[in-house]
């Protein structure tokens, strides 16, 4: 095993980002299974309310989250690769049951393993989009009306409020399985800890690479 | 000490930014500048400026009614003339509908679902006329001596007119007293209105369920317009009217989207602070939500079933009524069932009706004949949901002619084919199909009816108006009927749904799996470690 060093992995904006971002996506999707009569808690006019303004929050928190993705050049953390995705694939299937070491070693120019960035990148270029477009049709949605501009009616929510559905199954399944996730990192809180503290204790990057390392390792034992 | 200023700040961060958000989006205050100057000209009530009784022409005896128009038009030079053309006297009115033309249609020749129609009955539905004399087809409509001026500017509250005298009123002696009448004459109060529109069918609240005398004298909570404890206000108020045009339409008789009288009139396309609400009045009429219930005082009839009529006991026609004395059968007019406290019924309306007409074809392959039609559907661009209160009923139709039946119910005597007097539907039919120029066959049975009325009174606080819930939920909303439309907390998509479900529950499962494999392998690494 490699030497363990603290490092500040997990920055002050992202950690807030991240929070917040769970939070509105818990709260729209509590609000939003009521809107759909799934259950009843707040009341339905109350829901509507909260998952509204719940659901400008998150835009606004969008534009700063972008705003940061890219001026700090974290926007790369996402970019696909399909290097070590078998090996990482096959470390949660299999290797993880052995206590074997994970495939990917994170560092700070690569916090993420291949199947995060992909589940991430899914996340933030697919899902989120069309959660949130089709949230502001659901808003500004133009019911067949008189003495209007035609053209931008949409005379059938029923597409809109479908997809919408959809994507909220989709997100809360993201939301468990993640949930599951965080707990697979070297110990079962550390990923918890070091979104909460932005700190984590991570192999020492004295050599460069680490992935390749790991993934060579990984062949010689198998 | 750092942690907890960390904690802080932390907990700043999230909860701030929402705090933020939630007040930049606080709802604009409605705008109710305009609520307001109308609710302070209403409370300034209405001052005439000329004394009747003051004027020397009405000291007279009059012998006649048609006397009284007459010297009221001596004065009101105009006013005759615009009343030969309203509706009130004309009771028709020139429309056009998409695939009949320009059709004249009113009261005057139109069924309804209730007495049926006027035709062969006038000398006695002409209580209702504002005119006096309507007796049958020979009534003169050009001549502005018919009208009754009075049965609407009577503020005494004391006019009568006789019944079964074709609009008349009794003169003489036994007759309302005409010199404190005319003296009093002035703008239509409720009860002048009340007097035909509250008896509408028959009796109190029959017709209608939402126009009835407990209006004249009820609260808020009943009406929040006229309730005697909130604006106390009149009919005229909103049904304004310009030279003798009232606004306002009933889509019993009317076919136009003209002439209407609208809520928005008043209290503006935007009257709710919250947008959400307003955005709702795109598509939903505000009665919907703020008549949650109608007939709220007293019943309303429901159903009426001709075809039971003309039964006799001991030879005689009879009646039964129920615990709370309504009428339930009736030998000169069927059953009936009453109604209190009803939800109305909903449907997609236009401003635009069309009507089942006496030479119209009866389709006996439909489930029920609808007397009138009100147009419009979700994506209609005009169209609204509004509360309806839809009439069922029984009525009598030619099988070999396949049209629907105009009988004649009422006559000064017995033996002239009157049903209501001689409990005999044959004669009664020939005589009322004669009488509209209509062959018959010699045949008839009952179909059922449906009429549609809309419910636009009985306004209730804003603290009783329908709730979110009670349209947005899975079964047996008030708007279950209605789906055209996708509507959010009724409608989803089964396969959407249980697609979801199915993969939410997956994701549990392969969480449990996995969490107990990775477990179970801890333990055995850990047995192994120790041996």
């Amino acid at each position: 095993m490699n030497k363990q060093k603290k490092v500040y992995v997990y920055q002050g904006f992202e950690r807030f980002w991240h929070w917040n971002q769970a939070l509105l996506i818990f709260l729209l999707a509590f609000t939003g299974f009521e809107i759909h009569s799934s259950y009843e808690f707040f009341g339905f006019e109350t829901a509507v309310d909260i998952h509204n303004k719940a659901a400008w929050g998150f835009i606004i928190l969008i534009v700063f989250a972008i705003f940061w993705h890219f001026t700090t050049g974290e926007w790369k953390q996402y970019i696909p690769t399909t290097k070590n995705l078998r090996a990482q694939a096959e470390f949660y299937l299999f290797g993880i049951f052995k206590n074997a070491p994970h495939p990917t070693k994170k560092t700070l120019i690569s916090k993420l393993n291949p199947l995060q960035r992909l589940v991430y990148l899914g996340l933030k270029i697919l899902v989120i989009p069309v959660m949130v477009f089709s949230g502001l049709l659901f808003m500004f949605y133009r019911y067949p009306q008189g003495d209007q501009i035609a053209a931008i009616n949409i005379d059938n929510l029923e597409i809109i409020a479908l997809v919408h559905t959809a994507g909220a199954f989709v997100l809360l399944s993201f939301v468990a399985v993640h949930l599951y996730l965080i707990t697979t990192g070297h110990t079962i809180t550390s990923n918890l800890k070091a979104m909460i503290t932005g700190w984590e204790e991570l192999e020492d990057e004295d050599e460069d690479n680490g992935n390749t390392t790991n993934s060579e390792e990984k062949e010689v034992k198998s | 000490m750092k942690n907890f200023t960390k904690a802080i700040t932390f907990f700043l961060a999230i909860i701030a930014p929402l705090i933020i958000v939630t007040v930049a989006l606080r709802a604009p205050k409605a705008d109710h500048s305009k609520l307001e100057s109308l609710r302070e000209k209403l409370s300034a009530g209405h001052k005439p400026g000329v004394d009747h009784s003051k004027m020397e022409i009405l000291q007279q005896e009059f012998k006649t009614p048609h006397e009284m128009t007459a010297a009221c038009l001596t004065c009101h030079t105009e006013r005759g003339e615009e009343l030969l053309h309203s509706a009130h006297f004309k009771w028709e009115r020139e429309e056009f509908i998409p695939g009949r033309g320009v059709t004249y249609l009113g009261k005057k020749n139109l069924l309804n679902n209730y007495c049926t129609g006027v035709q062969s009955n006038e000398g006695s539905c002409m209580k209702c006329h504002a005119g006096y004399g309507w007796n049958d087809k020979t009534f003169d409509f050009e001549n502005p001596y018919n009208i009754d001026c009075i049965v609407c500017h009577d503020n005494t509250g004391t006019y009568k007119k006789a019944s079964g005298a074709a609009g008349y009123p009794e003169m003489g002696p036994d007759g309302p007293d005409f010199k404190k009448i005319l003296g009093s004459m002035g703008k239509p109060k409720s009860e002048n209105c009340g007097n035909c529109h509250f008896g509408g069918g028959g009796g109190n609240n029959v017709k209608h369920g939402d126009l009835e005398i407990a209006l004249l004298t009820a609260g808020r909570d009943v009406d929040v317009h006229m309730g005697v404890d909130g604006a106390h206000m009149n009919c005229v108020d909103c049904h304004t009217a310009e030279n003798h045009e009232m606004k306002g339409r009933y889509y019993g008789v009317s076919s136009t989207n003209t002439q209407r009288l609208l809520c928005e009139d008043c209290h503006t396309e935007a009257p709710h602070q919250k947008s959400i609400l307003n955005e709702h009045s795109v598509k939903v009429a505000c009665q919907t939500c703020h008549i949650p219930i109608y007939a709220k005082v007293n019943p309303t009839k429901m159903y009426w079933d001709w075809s039971t009529a003309t039964r006799k006991k001991d030879g005689k026609g009879y009646e039964e009524t129920d615990s709370s004395g309504n009428v339930t059968y009736a030998s000169i007019k069927g059953d009936f069932l009453w109604g209190k406290m009803i939800k109305p019924e909903y449907a997609w309306f236009n401003g635009t009706a069309d009507h089942h007409l006496l030479t119209d074809k009866v389709d006996t392959t439909q489930a029920f004949l609808k007397i009138n039609t009100l147009n419009g559907e979700y994506r209609d661009r005009n169209s609204k949901i509004i509360p309806v209160k839809v009439h069922r009923g029984k009525q009598p139709y030619d099988t070999e002619n396949l049209t629907i039946i105009q009988a004649k119910l009422w006559d000064r005597e017995k033996g002239k084919g009157a049903l209501w007097l001689d409990l005999e539907w044959e004669k009664a039919i020939e005589e009322g199909m004669a009488y509209v120029d209509m062959p018959y066959s010699g045949k008839h049975d009952f179909i059922a009816t449906e009429m549609y009325m809309p419910v636009n009174h009985m306004v209730s606080p804003a603290s009783q108006a329908v709730t979110c819930k009670e349209c947005h939920t899975r079964t047996d909303g008030r708007l279950a009927s209605l789906t055209d439309f996708y509507m959010p907390g009724r409608d989803r998509n089964r396969f959407i749904d249980i697609s979801g479900q199915l993969l939410l529950v997956l994701s549990f499962v392969g969480i449990f799996a996995h969490s107990m494999l990775r477990y179970m392998s801890a333990k055995k690494r850990k047995t192994a470690q120790t041996h």
